[in-house]
């Protein structure tokens, strides 16, 4: 049972997404995305990066490329996807998650630590939190503004489908704690099932006790057996 | 079949922040143009070959569904014309 970790041309936090499944005990391995899935898949990380240069939209061209028609399908047996950054991008390209994750309110490339407050903590992404929990984690991006119609947050929110806030270090989600102008400061979602979910920060980033605080091995979970 | 090119102009919708347009609008402010508003917009010119105007209208219309356009965020219109082959 390993955790496939789908490379595109551009991907560059890949290595770090297996790294640090490794650090939890889970076994994850790198695939190339023109290889396909492979048939023993126990789960799938789009992870991070730049892919195909973020021509057209950051996540456009990846979300359209053959492996994700396999990966949707995975999803819809129950395979746990989780996409983060650009594989957030690429999970909302694709549809396979609400909304859209667009140019930051800043309109700069934001690389920064910030609050997140654990929304729904009764997900495989977020068991290891209690509900209104802050966690720490990295963002590194320039199109991360969560955007979607005002109707379908409400649907959102309440079938409980945000995961993550942007808050302050005390858990209040403010317009200051907000580093991309996200609507209502959503940071992260869930797909239809709650084991497909994506996410700006960076979990993997935040994994390893060797470099730094390891709040994101929470998120990470959601591939544990 | 005739030769045509379809435009898509792919826009934000109304309401849904642009801020590249802003920082571009701030721009021209400060080398002193006046302005009242600013929006950008994706311009793909794509040419088909097509039985008809309304056939090639349709080809650009689902390439636009498909990958031009996020319909989260954009809307989208086509214009097309016949061209020199």
């Amino acid at each position: 049972m390993t955790v496939s970790v789908v490379q595109f041309g551009g991907s560059n936090c890949d290595r770090d997404a297996v790294q640090a499944l490794a650090e939890i005990g889970v076994d994850a391995e790198l695939v190339w995305h023109e290889d396909g899935l492979p048939e023993d898949t126990s789960g799938v990380v789009f992870p991070g990066g730049f892919s195909y240069g973020d021509y057209l939209r950051a996540g456009a061209m990846a979300a359209r490329s053959p492996i994700v028609d396999e990966v949707r399908d995975a999803a819809e047996d129950g395979t746990p996807v989780l996409g983060v950054c650009n594989g957030a991008q690429i999970g909302s390209e694709s549809g396979l998650t609400p909304g859209a994750f667009t140019t930051n309110r800043s309109a700069r490339f934001q690389c920064e630590h910030v609050h997140l407050r654990v929304e729904n903590a009764d997900t495989p992404w977020t068991a290891a939190y209690e509900e209104g929990e802050v966690v720490e984690l990295p963002i590194a991006h320039g199109e991360g503004r969560f955007e979607v119609t005002d109707e379908r947050l409400d649907e959102l929110e309440r079938a409980d489908r945000v995961l993550f806030r942007y808050c302050d270090a005390e858990g209040e989600v403010t317009e200051d704690a907000n580093p991309n102008g996200s609507k209502h400061n959503v940071a992260g979602v869930l797909g239809e099932r709650d084991s497909v979910a994506v996410l700006m920060p960076h979990p993997e980033r935040a994994a390893l006790p060797d470099i730094g605080p390891t709040d994101g091995q929470g998120v990470l979970e959601g591939f544990a057996e | 079949m005739t030769a045509y090119t379809a435009t898509v102009t792919v826009r934000l919708k109304r309401g849904v922040l642009d801020p590249e347009a802003e920082t571009t609008q701030r721009q021209l402010e400060r080398l002193g143009f006046d302005l009242e508003d600013l929006r950008s917009a994706d311009q793909f010119e794509i040419d088909v070959d097509a039985s008809d105007a309304d056939a090639a209208a349709e080809r650009a219309d689902e390439m636009a569904e498909r990958l031009l356009a996020n319909p989260t965020i954009h809307d989208y219109e086509i214009e097309v014309a016949e061209r020199d082959a």
